[in-house]
């Protein structure tokens, strides 16, 4: 087991050595050139140059590459162009709120769609199956988007219940850092004050970006619900008397779970890198709105930075999902 | 009073072509100590007339149109989920044919065991050896010692480090001994096997069959024990029953039934059997084929494949005639 982890992790060093040089190379490759822009539209000749020097963009691209792969070792992840601060100050901010709002959508998807895919398997062609079919169609065909618009209006214009959008007013006191996740730090440190603020700021955008993870995992969980009904040992539990709520939540759902899991984990990734409509919305300031602003104007090393951050969470993911399926599934041997 | 009764048990089921007739009239009594072959080609309701002891079937899209089931005495189609809950397990037991789809394969065995053996043992402590009302724990202790002495009688080589094993780690004979230990933890008084040693090769099938009979002879229980396999109903069982497209063509002693068959069903069941002298390519069958049972002929339901029919066989399905235990026969025709 530990050295099943510790492969999978040595694993990632040639996905994120690979991962890196292809968006360096790409990032390159993009018409536009970033040293103009940055050094402003009246600059000189001689100012671009400057600019260009400071970043060692006047070197050759093999040379930069191997500067800033070095660099990333040393913990120094390159400086925006824009910002003029370094990559992984900026991450280390945007991050955690980008991960508290990925988690808690995640968190409400799965504690909602598996026990609602498992009702509806269940109470297949009746009410509950119709319900949650309908709703989860509902959900997975709104733009996350548009749906983030109507809360807006609805709870927060119209009720008044929620704030419109931000993730911590200015006017309060945050709760002390440990991790960089508002809600995680209120609890640690206590302040429960803080944490009803922040998850009033977290329920609207956390609840538009979990509508289509939850209508993916309830319809995967429906239909692998019914092919566990269907099998033998269901059959053969039945016949030997145990209760329903017994076959049902212990022997039906560690069954079923099992292929929800996969999509759980790509979603979790996927969410990752596809905030920034959401945080556009709600003004939620994470990872996708500085990486689309990096993109804009062509700023390389919150680009790359981004890209890695994401694919290492991408990975790290995949790996727990996979290591909680081997113990889901005793026939899954990790090695 | 019989342990088992089926009684004229008419068995419909709706289907996208429409009802379809699949039980037409069943008549069966299994009492203790009775093994009961129940034989007949696919699709003929010998696992339908099985299930529906346990009422497993789900209704809809079945519907019990007529008849009743007794076990000691109760109607089983009156009874509800509750009190057919409190019976499975503990009054009848069942094992099916395919050890390995019918273990769980993500639990470990000795959980699965440990769970039929908690509900047995909840509604009636004294088979774990404890008094009524004892506490969750004295429960669990005694139906995991209970397990641990069930797979130990099923032959299960050390048993205890067994437990914590998951049913891939089994072979198919031990994963059906592991259900044949399931099924009679609860000391049922009627067994249900349906075809359980169809998906196992033949030394295995034997061992299996042996441990049955061992068992069944332990306890005095009833057997129905449904198969295609005659050769394991002649070894095995004490009586049989034939089934002909859901109805009982033919039921009696195993010896009286297979030594000296009467119905013309039974007739060309037994022919069909190929024996070692049998000549490369002299298989003998049936002609013809089995009449829908969405809309099912009047009257005896061979009659288009019967080489005896005469035309009063289409009047009224004719019933089992013959003394009450003994070798019944439903054909009017070599009756006379």
């Amino acid at each position: 087991m530990i050295r099943y982890i510790l492969r999978r992790l040595l694993l990632l060093v040639p996905v994120l050595v690979g991962l890196s040089m292809l968006v360096f190379t790409i990032a390159r490759l993009l018409p536009g050139d970033p040293v103009r822009l940055a050094a402003g539209p009246n600059a000189t000749p001689a100012d671009i140059a400057s600019v260009a020097k400071e970043f060692g963009l006047d070197r050759p691209l093999l040379a930069q590459y191997w500067d800033y792969a070095t660099g990333l070792l040393r913990g120094d992840w390159g400086v925006s162009i824009f910002s003029r601060r370094p990559v992984l100050e900026d991450l280390s901010t945007y991050l955690p709120a980008t991960l508290e709002l990925v988690l808690a959508a995640m968190i409400l998807a799965v504690a909602i769609g598996i026990p609602a895919g498992l009702m509806a398997a269940v109470y297949r062609d009746r009410w509950p199956d119709f319900l949650s079919r309908a709703v989860s169609l509902g959900a997975i065909s709104m733009p996350r988007f548009f749906l983030g618009l109507l809360f807006q209006l609805g709870f927060a214009m119209w009720l008044g219940w929620l704030p419109l959008s931000g993730r911590f007013p200015l006017t309060e006191d945050p709760p002390s850092a440990i991790t960089g996740l508002l809600t995680i730090d209120a609890l640690l440190s206590g302040n429960f004050h803080a944490l009803g603020i922040a998850l009033q700021h977290l329920a609207l955008p956390a609840i538009a970006m979990s509508l289509s993870p939850l209508a993916t995992i309830t319809r995967m969980m429906r239909a692998s619900t019914i092919e566990v009904l269907q099998q033998d040992y269901v059959t053969t539990e039945r016949a030997l008397g145990l209760s329903r709520g017994k076959i049902l939540f212990k022997y039906v759902l560690k069954n079923a779970v099992s292929a929800t899991l996969t999509v759980i984990g790509l979603y979790f990734g996927w969410l990752l890198g596809g905030t920034v409509l959401v945080e556009t919305v709600f003004d939620w300031p994470g990872l996708g709105l500085y990486a689309t602003q990096a993109v804009l104007t062509q700023d390389f090393m919150p680009i790359i930075g981004v890209t890695l951050c994401i694919g290492t969470l991408f990975v790290l993911v995949n790996l727990l999902v996979d290591l909680v399926y081997g113990l889901l599934n005793p026939r899954v041997r990790l090695r | 009073m019989a342990l088992l009764e089926i009684r004229d048990l008419h068995l419909h089921m709706r289907s996208f072509d429409g009802e379809a007739h699949v039980l037409n009239g069943i008549d069966l009594t299994v009492d203790r100590g009775e093994i009961w072959g129940i034989v007949g080609e696919t699709g003929c309701g010998k696992s339908l007339t099985g299930l529906s002891v346990s009422r497993l079937v789900p209704t809809p899209p079945a519907r019990y149109a007529r008849g009743a089931i007794r076990l000691d005495g109760e109607d089983l189609l009156a009874a509800d989920e509750k009190r057919l809950r409190a019976l499975r397990g503990r009054r009848i037991g069942m094992i099916f044919q395919d050890p390995t789809t019918n273990l769980n394969p993500v639990f470990r065995v000795g959980e699965q065991l440990l769970d039929v053996a908690l509900h047995a043992g909840r509604s009636d402590p004294s088979l774990l050896g404890l008094a009524p009302g004892a506490s969750g724990r004295a429960l669990k202790r005694a139906a995991r010692e209970l397990s641990l002495a069930m797979l130990d009688r099923v032959g299960i080589p050390n048993p205890a480090a067994r437990l914590d094993d998951y049913p891939h780690q089994f072979s198919g004979g031990m994963k059906q001994r592991v259900l044949i230990a399931m099924a009679l933890i609860g000391r049922p008084d009627l067994l249900i096997a349906d075809e359980p040693t169809t998906a196992l090769d033949v030394s295995v099938q034997a061992q299996i069959l042996r441990l049955i009979h061992e068992l069944v002879r332990e306890h005095q229980l009833g057997v129905m024990f449904i198969t295609h396999n005659l050769g394991v109903v002649a070894q095995l069982c004490s009586h049989v029953a034939v089934m002909y497209a859901g109805n009982v063509v033919e039921a009696g002693p195993v010896r009286d039934v297979l030594k000296s068959p009467r119905h013309p069903y039974t007739n060309a069941l037994l022919a069909a059997l190929p024996t070692a002298g049998t000549a490369r390519g002299a298989l003998q069958g049936l002609a013809g084929t089995v009449p829908s049972l969405l809309t099912p002929p009047p009257g005896c339901r061979f009659f288009n494949r019967c080489p005896r029919g005469e035309p009063g066989c289409t009047a009224a399905t004719p019933p089992l005639v013959g003394p009450e235990g003994g070798h019944r026969v439903a054909c009017p025709v070599v009756l006379r």
